[in-house]
């Protein structure tokens, strides 16, 4: 099969690459660009460990196609940092061990960032609702409420 | 010197606090390499080929059309496996299991396996395979596959443990039995008796990470395995053993492990791997799919158990008797025993008896989950106290402190008790403001015990001291939940320096001595005591070296926060040396200075746990809502009290998810029919509340720092807690688990008929 050419933005940077016509954005990522951060936990889109932002829509990169990807701009947990400087997210993620094996743990920073984009405020109930697409199988969640709650207010006060 | 693991009182500087994990950042920045993260120059892609029956014979395996395939560079059956376990019963199961040799015994067993040059050829390749079967009746269900008429797994099953070996074979491969007293006598002193029987289905560990590895055997015999594992010190000797290799030419890297509970403590895919490389002679990636994962990997046990429970009327329990069936899937196990072991070991009894039976079915090859077999056990118990105490008309927390285990008690399974955490834990949950808060319509409120071993076992670690002052220490216990930071906490208490100057990571095979599998409870607990065995070590050096600065006799220098200091009137002008300063000279005063330590970790002090649930239940849909959760566990000395936070609220979380909703379905085919996180649905953010907890400091008498396991014993009472508070709201016992909406309307549905 021949590949298609795709030129697109992640993390800022201009990015080209062929693929194949039914290869997924999150094989792209992992296998093609050596963007391993995005997990594959299913394929299914049933555990969101492969959540990237497509302008600015959070998907499960397994359920896109790396043709998809054409023109826009991709947000991967690559990202996430400012050169050495964490994302309040990734420090509060850090202070309230929001993550044991962390396996689960770039989904969760990417689909909570895109929360926080669209509610800077959010509720108890609309965090976990937000959340609910991601799977965490060791923590029980409490401590990853926890901590986005915090990076929510440290991110409201930075913002005043 | 001789190492002394007795506990001393104490008081900690590091241990006890809540720093960030060494291993963090690279988490949170996506850099940490788990086992898919990994590739190898020339690598190829590998699948296996999975059986869609329950149960056949594999007639014929034809490969040839697969392997003139272009881009596939290998095809392996059971035949690139050839049997060299000698022997050894066990290790024949393992290798079965990873390749069916003669018959396919469950929907997912793997049959063939191919590598390719990416991914898209390998799947094609599987295609072309051509499987010959003859399909052969199956059993799914452990109950059925008791009886007579069942359909055999395996012929050469001769139950064990019987009196007389049974004449013909059967599924059950043994039964065994614990206990002490006479349960009729008790029985007869009884003024009350509960008996019931309960059954739970198979769930499945639902780690994130599919299993993953990348093998490459070398044409020199040598090979290297980088894989997701919960020891790797095992998945060498395992893989060594069925590939013929030499073990300390596999060396086998651990991954950062993206969650385990028991499901990776056993291959599966390794092996494969390694065969199809050594084939292939290329470097070969094998990652299962999620699909896969259900299928072919874990589960749990399902269970059908019955306790028959007397007491007195003041509340003393009499008697205490359960019989336990627990599947095992298609091999032998031991899983029925741990449960009959661990049923009754919250309670002080007179006389008591448990039975257990591994059964035999067609189902993926049971694998630990978090306290093996014990969940389901404490289920059907805790279930009948309940019931029991509700009986005499005694509160539920009241009749368990009655009968609660001690100091002293002889368990169910037989040693007797030193300190144990089961009373405090009770006294607590009694004392808990979570136990007087109102409830609302439709909301009932449960509590249960659980109890687990916890493990010790074989331990290597060694700590490097840099020129600077700075210490590295390399344990061989992977670390499955931050095991990294608890175990640089004790090293800097032990040394007195600061939890930043320490730096711990896990080795590799070829780096350190045989560590067992992190399973049992037993990464913090072992690892931190041959940590500080080896950081004491390293102080031995360390005064040597002062002596040597100062050149006075070693015997007069002590080690004090972090610094030589010489002790007696004479050395007064000596002042200190601190580790920094004496590790800058090291070159000059004999080489570098480390601590080793190899040790078996014995005395792994028993957990007790006791779990507080408030459900609501909807009686027209039967649907349920935890509304508040509490866990009170003894954790002996809580290293990084976060983390053990983090165990309580995990082990609590899966308890919910299989009491409420995880199970694994089968068709009248024997096909599972739920092989995905959409059907096979585990608990979500939305389906919780906050898990709060509560830790208890009951030191372990054998451990320096009073250190008890604290991993699994999390996941012991919520199925019972669970049922116990739906049971309250709903006014029926439940008996069955998970207790999903139609259970739960089926039961009210019985109750309304009568
Ligand atoms: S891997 Fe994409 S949702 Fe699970
Ligand atoms: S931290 Fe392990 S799955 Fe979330």
């Amino acid at each position: 099969m021949a590949g298609v050419a795709v030129s697109t933005t992640i993390n800022g940077d201009h990015v080209e690459y062929l693929c194949q016509p039914d290869e997924t954005l999150l094989d792209v990522l992992r296998d093609r660009l050596g963007l391993t951060g995005a997990k594959e936990g299913c394929g299914t889109g049933d555990c969101g460990a492969c959540s990237v932002i497509v302008d600015d829509r959070l998907v499960c990169s397994c359920l896109v196609l790396g043709a998809e990807a054409e023109g826009r701009q991709i947000e991967t947990i690559e990202g996430m940092a400012h050169g050495d400087q964490l994302h309040p997210l990734q420090q509060k993620f850090l202070e309230h061990a929001a993550l044991q094996c962390g396996i689960c743990t770039p989904g969760f920073l990417i689909a909570a960032k895109d929360l926080l984009a669209k509610n800077p405020d959010p509720t108890e109930e609309e965090i976990r609702f937000g959340l609910a697409g991601n799977l965490c199988r060791c923590t029980g969640y409490d401590k990853i409420v926890r901590a986005v709650q915090d990076a929510a207010n440290v991110m409201k006060e930075g913002s005043r | 010197m001789n190492f002394d693991p007795r506990y001393s009182g104490r008081s900690f500087s590091s241990v006890g606090t809540r720093p960030i994990r060494p291993d963090g950042v690279d988490k949170v920045t996506g850099r940490a390499r788990y086992g898919a993260d990994f590739n190898m120059a020339g690598q190829l892609v590998g699948r296996v080929l999975r059986s869609p029956h329950a149960h056949a014979v594999i007639r014929k395996i034809d490969t040839s059309k697969a392997e003139k395939l272009a881009g596939v560079k290998a095809v392996i059956t059971a035949a690139d496996l050839p049997d060299l376990t000698d022997g050894d019963a066990a290790m024949y199961d393992i290798l079965d299991n990873c390749m069916a040799r003669k018959k396919a015994l469950y929907d997912g067993h793997a049959v063939a396996a191919v590598a390719a040059i990416d991914a898209r050829t390998a799947r094609q390749a599987l295609k072309l395979i051509e499987v010959d079967y003859e399909v052969l009746p199956h059993v799914t269900d452990v109950d059925e596959a008791m009886k007579h008429s069942a359909p055999l797994i395996n012929d050469a099953i001769f139950t064990e443990g019987l009196e007389e070996k049974p004449v013909k074979p059967s599924n059950v491969y043994k039964r065994t039995q614990y206990g002490h007293g006479d349960v009729h006598q008790g029985f007869a002193e009884a003024d009350m008796i509960v008996e019931r029987s309960f059954k739970t289905e198979q769930t499945h560990q639902g780690y994130i990470e599919p299993h993953a590895c990348v093998a490459s055997v070398n044409p020199d015999g040598t090979a290297d395995l980088w894989v997701c594992t919960q020891g790797h010190f095992v998945y060498r000797q395992h893989c060594a053993q069925l590939l013929g290799l030499e073990a300390s030419k596999l060396r086998v890297t651990s991954s950062e492990i993206g969650g385990g509970f028991g499901g990776k403590t056993h291959v599966w895919a390794e092996p494969v791997a390694l065969a199809l490389s050594r084939k292939a002679g290329r470097p070969v990636k094998l990652v299962m799919t999620r699909d896969e994962v259900f299928r072919a990997s874990g589960p749990t046990s399902a269970t059908s158990i019955d306790v028959k429970i007397g007491a007195r009327n003041d509340g003393t329990i009499t008697a205490a008797e359960a019989t336990l069936r627990y599947s095992c899937g298609p091999y032998a196990g031991m899983w029925a025993e741990i449960g009959a072991m661990t049923a009754f070991a919250c309670y002080k009894l007179e006389n008591v008896k448990t039975v257990g039976y591994e059964v035999l079915v067609n189902r993926p090859k049971t694998a630990a989950y978090r306290a093996p077999s014990a969940p389901m056990a404490a289920f059907a118990v805790e279930s009948a106290v309940d019931e029991l105490a509700k009986d005499i008309g005694m509160d539920p927390v009241d009749f368990r402190i009655k009968n609660a285990a001690q100091e002293g008690t002889r368990a169910s399974y037989g040693p007797v008790y030193g300190p144990i955490g089961i009373g405090p834990t009770l006294e607590a949950v009694k004392n808990h403001p979570h136990m007087k808060a109102p409830l609302k319509q439709n909301q009932g409120r449960g509590m249960a015990c659980g109890f687990w071993f916890n493990f010790g076992g074989q331990t290597c670690t060694d700590l490097n001291i840099g020129m600077d002052g700075s210490v590295s220490l390399a344990v061989g216990t992977v670390d499955v939940g931050g095991s990294r930071a608890s175990l640089s906490l004790v090293a800097a208490e032990e040394l007195g320096i600061d939890y930043s100057q320490v730096k711990a990571v896990v080795a590799d095979t070829s780096s350190l001595g045989y560590n067992d599998m992190t399973d049992g409870s037993r990464g913090t607990f072992s690892s931190s005591m041959a940590t500080i065995s080896a950081a004491r070590n390293a102080i031995k050096v360390l005064r040597e070296r002062a002596a040597q600065m100062w050149d006075i006799p070693v015997d007069d220098v002590v080690w004090e926060k972090g610094h030589a200091v010489a002790k007696g009137e004479k050395h007064g002008n000596l002042g200190k040396l601190s580790l920094k300063e004496i590790a800058a000279q090291s070159g000059k005063t004999g080489g570098p200075i480390a601590g080793h330590s190899e040790l078996v970790a014995d005395g792994a002090g028993v957990s007790f746990a006791t779990h507080i649930c408030d459900i609501e239940v909807d009686p027209e849909t039967g649907s349920t809502r935890v509304i508040r959760y509490t866990v009170v566990q003894d954790a002996g000395k809580a290293v990084h009290p976060t983390y053990v936070e983090g165990q309580y609220q995990g082990g609590a979380a899966q308890g919910i998810g299989w009491a409420l909703n995880e199970e694994y379905i089968y068709g009248k085919d024997g096909r599972l029919q739920n092989p995905g996180f959409l059907d096979y649905r585990i608990p979500v953010c939305s389906d919780l509340p906050m898990i709060d907890t509560q830790i208890l400091e009951i030191p372990n008498p054998n451990h320096p720092y009073g250190v008890r396991g604290v991993g699994e014993t999390s996941i012991v009472p919520p199925l019972a807690a669970i049922a116990n508070a739906v049971s309250n709201a709903v006014g029926v016992r439940m008996t069955h688990i998970p207790m999903s909406p139609p259970r739960i309307l089926a039961a009210l549905e019985a109750e309304r008929e009568g």
